[in-house]
């Protein structure tokens, strides 16, 4: 077997020096009615590399990816080009196959990259501090809320019916066992949602997406005045994160913790995983954060370098006091991220985020010229929600039967609610072409038809 | 001899992204931006965020020299016990960039992705055959995520008999995961202790079960690197008084292919896929944990999950007023992990996985057997697929355990885990895994011997400023916590320049 170095003869002159005579002598302390005596029958045994490749080609070939066709999927994952370099860069085996970087003699390197990615994420997001990564975008906006009930010692949160339909429920699975309240308001997808008459004195934090779900963009600089004069958090999650390339950050709109999904930069689609939570706050909130955090200091010879800090609020230290359960992150996905940014710096992410809005803005034109469509979304970045005049779960599947991914239709994520069985989001990034659109455009003409 | 700039041959010296700006320049060409009606609200941004700008060569250059800075598992041995640190097949990173599965959106619909439902109920089928368990829920993203899966699915099932509880018991040995879990989940956490033999101390635990309990986290084979031989009586008493045993199922990789959890009891174990199943430990992540699951807790699963359906295979994303617990994750889980793992278990095939255990295991043991004259192993006798020593063979050198695995650093090694378990005095714990040659491991075990004898021989002061050859010496950890630096800012001067 490739991956094995020992010999038959290493193995057993390995036995004769720990003075047994077979493997299964180590395996004394196993009960022996437990103990299986031949390796297991309901599974083949070894393949070659060719064997193996050729079987996952084969699960491969039965799907439609998005880079073969026009594809126009969002709701918290999207396709963007991602440069040749960044997979180059990240598969180096020093990256790749190295550890958590709890030795910093010999992980200077990663820890460098989580200390540029912090700083990264917190320019972006507009705050003073962010943390070497979480799971997700839905797990980081967990960890928000339970970070905003730390600091408030309060155990409601309030959650917009804008914030993607997995977060929330991410985060009422949560509540229902740790014991903290969850509201939510009906579902607004053209806005008009009064988030503070629901906030009382109990209230921890409201939690709003921006761009929201349905791809509104909107100021939330008057709701963070009165959440705060309310005594609570604002929470703004972003599930694209590429929109603050163009956008006003949540942090000058006065969010006290923002938190998003990275997938955008740097990462595949990969059918939903894995991708990188992002999380940011304030100065005065530091120790409370969850999650790791690569710091500055100074080596023995008083030179520049970095590690792991801020510990004490970890479980491998605090164990059931610790801020959060969370141990392995998303270190490779925050690499990715980290490189394909310095990538594009500045001028490109400016660039990269005015093509997308771009890309959609005349997308909606064009949709919106359709007969029967009506596009819901006045203002957004990427994504927009449209009403069609028939379920939009059918429309998706005759879509797809024309090798067109049209767009999520709201139901997927919101089911029995009829109310928004004929809304579609629809994203557009700078993936599209004009012929994808135009392809889109006259399908989605015959489907109506 | 110091160089005129700092760098030493092949470690070159790197600043931060920051500090290699030049405005406007960048690595991605873009094109044009397209004719069209703005919709922004005005919220369009008024300030530039302040990334640095760089070309495509200064970017590899950086990350190259950045990666010049680390130890990998595809150097050299990399004995970090509890972490399983084993070779990472490329093969695994090929497939998982296949086009069909890499760039899969999660909500297409499914008629588009039946391969991918297929790979995940193919994986989910090796993982309960190896483990003896009827169910599977594959949505944790880490070994911790998992945690919290097996006892949220252990808590609902409570609840649906009306009784939740108050307690689970957790082993003083355990890994900090373990009672973080518990304590998330809104139970108290009771600790048991060790007994002398390195294994849960069976008349403490039992005297502690009562009808609060909710249920144990075992860590089997323990984080001592010892099989708990009295598992299956401690199941049977967790079952006696209708609590569940989540087994931290960290260790699994010394038992694959041997013993199946489901023969000794197990309720909810979770599987690190970046241990046991060689998917890249990636500097921290990402990870995968999916739980196994016992026919009493298989029903309150979490969303979502792979089903038959009459059309193929069908996801199950929405469970009103059924029993699955709720949701642990955007989408559908770690596929690209998945991926990986399947393609590692493939290769492997069942044989193989036995195999690698067993070659684990013998690693560990030639370790313990190699090293037991010269450190002071922590309890007698064999061990499964790490060896643990406790530091009595540093007394009265003035090394500690910490400058000891410092050490080994410029030896070309990683040093093995220390200081944990905590239940073990000074404690290192080694974990070869079965990538390791026989060759390889004389040499490990020439290396510890001679430090060993250095140490002993009252050299402590190369301990205490040991490493030597590395791009930083020993950090000032104190330093970094007290007055926390946690990103880079522009210098003063330099700002009031812009």
């Amino acid at each position: 077997m490739r991956y094995l170095p020992l010999t038959e003869t290493d193995r057993r002159e390995m036995l004769a020096k720990i003075g047994v005579t077979s493997v299964e002598a180590l395996y004394a302390d196993v009960p022996q009615k437990a103990l299986l005596k031949a390796p297991i029958a309901e599974l083949p045994n070894y393949q070659g590399e060719l064997a193996v490749e050729r079987q996952m080609q084969g699960y491969a070939a039965q799907n439609l990816g998005t880079a073969s066709c026009p594809s126009f999927l969002g709701a918290g994952a999207y396709r963007h080009h991602v440069p040749a370099t960044v997979d180059y860069l990240i598969q180096r085996g020093e990256f790749l196959t190295s550890y958590t970087p709890y030795q910093p003699e010999v992980t200077q390197g990663t820890l460098q990259y989580l200390f540029e990615f912090q700083t990264q994420v917190a320019l972006l997001t507009g705050m003073d501090v962010a943390n070497a990564s979480m799971y997700d975008g839905a797990t980081s906006t967990c960890e928000a809320v339970q970070m905003a009930n730390r600091i408030t010692r309060r155990k409601r949160a309030v959650i917009s019916g804008g914030l993607h339909p997995h977060y929330r429920e991410v985060i009422e699975t949560l509540a229902k066992y740790t014991g903290f309240q969850v509201v939510t308001p009906p579902s607004a997808p053209q806005g008009g949602e009064d988030l503070m008459s629901l906030v009382d004195k109990d209230t921890s934090c409201v939690v709003v997406q921006y761009p929201d779900f349905f791809g509104h963009v909107r100021d939330y600089t008057k709701l963070a005045e009165a959440v705060h004069a309310a005594g609570a958090l604002l929470v703004v999650a972003v599930t694209e994160i590429v929109s603050l390339g163009l956008l006003t950050p949540p942090g000058e709109m006065g969010a006290d913790i923002v938190t998003a999904e990275g997938q955008s930069i740097g990462n595949a689609l990969g059918y939903g995983g894995p991708y990188v939570g992002l999380f940011a706050t304030r100065d005065k909130y530091l120790r409370q954060m969850p999650g790791r955090l690569a710091g500055q200091t100074v080596d023995a010879e008083g030179r520049r370098g970095w590690v792991l800090t801020l510990s004490t609020r970890e479980q491998h230290i605090r164990r059931e006091k610790a801020t959060s359960n969370i141990c392995t992150n998303s270190g490779l996905c925050a690499l990715a991220f980290t490189i394909h940014m310095t990538l594009l710096g500045e001028a490109g992410l400016r660039r990269l985020a005015e093509i997308n809005h771009a890309t959609a803005s005349r997308l909606a034109d064009r949709l919106a010229a359709i007969k029967g469509v009506e596009v819901l979304t006045d203002a957004f970045f990427n994504e927009f929600t449209v009403r069609l005049p028939k379920p939009a779960a059918e429309v998706v599947e005759q879509l797809a039967r024309r090798r067109i991914l049209g767009g999520v239709p709201v139901s997927r994520l919101t089911p029995g609610k009829p109310e928004l069985a004929n809304l579609l989001l629809v994203a557009a990034t700078e993936t599209v072409t004009d012929e994808d659109m135009t392809a889109l455009e006259t399908a989605l003409k015959e489907v109506l038809a | 001899m110091n160089t005129i700039s700092g760098n030493k041959a092949l470690q070159i010296e790197e600043p931060l992204i920051f500090e290699q700006d030049a405005s406007g320049r960048t690595a991605v060409d873009l094109p044009a931006v397209p004719q069209h009606k703005e919709r922004l609200a005005g919220l369009k941004r008024k300030q530039s965020v302040g990334l640095p700008g760089l070309s495509e060569p200064q970017v590899v250059r950086h990350y190259t020299k950045l990666s010049q800075k680390n130890f990998a598992i595809d150097m050299n041995v990399y004995p970090l016990g509890s972490c399983t640190m084993k070779h990472n097949p490329r093969l695994n990173e090929k497939v998982a960039r296949l086009p069909g599965i890499a760039d899969l959106h999660p909500l297409q619909p499914v008629s588009t992705v039946q391969g991918a439902l297929e790979l995940i109920d193919h994986l989910a089928h090796w993982l309960k055959t190896l483990t003896g368990m009827p169910a599977v829920a594959m949505s944790p993203a880490a070994g911790a995520h998992g945690e919290l899966c097996g006892i949220m699915t252990i808590r609902a099932a409570l609840l649906a008999k009306g009784d939740a509880r108050k307690r689970i018991l957790v082993p003083e040995s355990a890994h900090g995961t373990n009672p973080a879990t518990a304590a998330a989940c809104g139970y108290e956490v009771d600790p048991v202790p060790a007994d002398d033999r390195g294994r849960v101390d069976i008349q403490a635990f039992k005297a502690k079960l009562g009808p609060d309990v909710a249920g144990t986290m075992i860590t089997n084979p323990n984080t001592c690197g010892l099989f708990e031989n009295d598992i299956i009586d401690i199941a049977d008493a967790v079952h006696a008084i209708g609590g569940y045993f989540y087994c931290d199922g960290a260790n699994f990789n010394a038992i694959v292919g041997r013993v199946r959890p489901g023969d000794l009891g197990v309720d909810a174990m979770h599987i690190n896929l970046h241990k046991t199943f060689s998917t890249p430990h990636g500097g921290g992540g990402p990870g995968a944990g999916p739980v196994v699951l016992s026919a009493a807790l298989a029903p309150y699963a979490p969303l979502p999950y792979v089903t038959h359906g009459a059309n193929g295979f069908d996801l199950k994303e929405h469970d009103e007023g059924g029993t699955a617990f709720g949701r642990l994750k955007g989408f559908h889980g770690q596929m690209g992990m998945f991926t990986r793992a399947l393609s590692y278990m493939l290769s492997h095939g069942s044989d193989g996985l036995r195999q690698a255990s067993g070659d684990a295991v013998l690693n560990a043991n030639y370790i313990l057997a190699g090293l037991k004259e010269t450190l002071t192993p922590a309890f007698p006798g064999t061990c499964m697929h790490e060896a643990l020593f406790n530091d009595t063979f540093l007394e009265d050198t003035g090394v500690t355990t910490l400058d000891f695995a410092k050490a080994m650093i410029d030896e070309g090694y990683h040093p093995m885990t220390m200081y944990f378990p905590l239940v073990v005095h000074g404690a290192l714990l080694m974990e070869p895994t079965e990538t390791e040659s026989k060759d390889g491991l004389d040499h490990y075990i020439n290396v510890v011997k001679g430090l060993a004898e250095r140490a002993k021989s009252g050299d402590a002061s190369y301990f205490e400023n040991a490493p030597y050859h590395t791009p930083r010496r020993r950090l000032d950890e104190t330093l970094a916590a007290r007055s926390p630096i946690l990103r880079w800012k522009p210098e003063a001067p330099k700002k009031a320049a812009e």
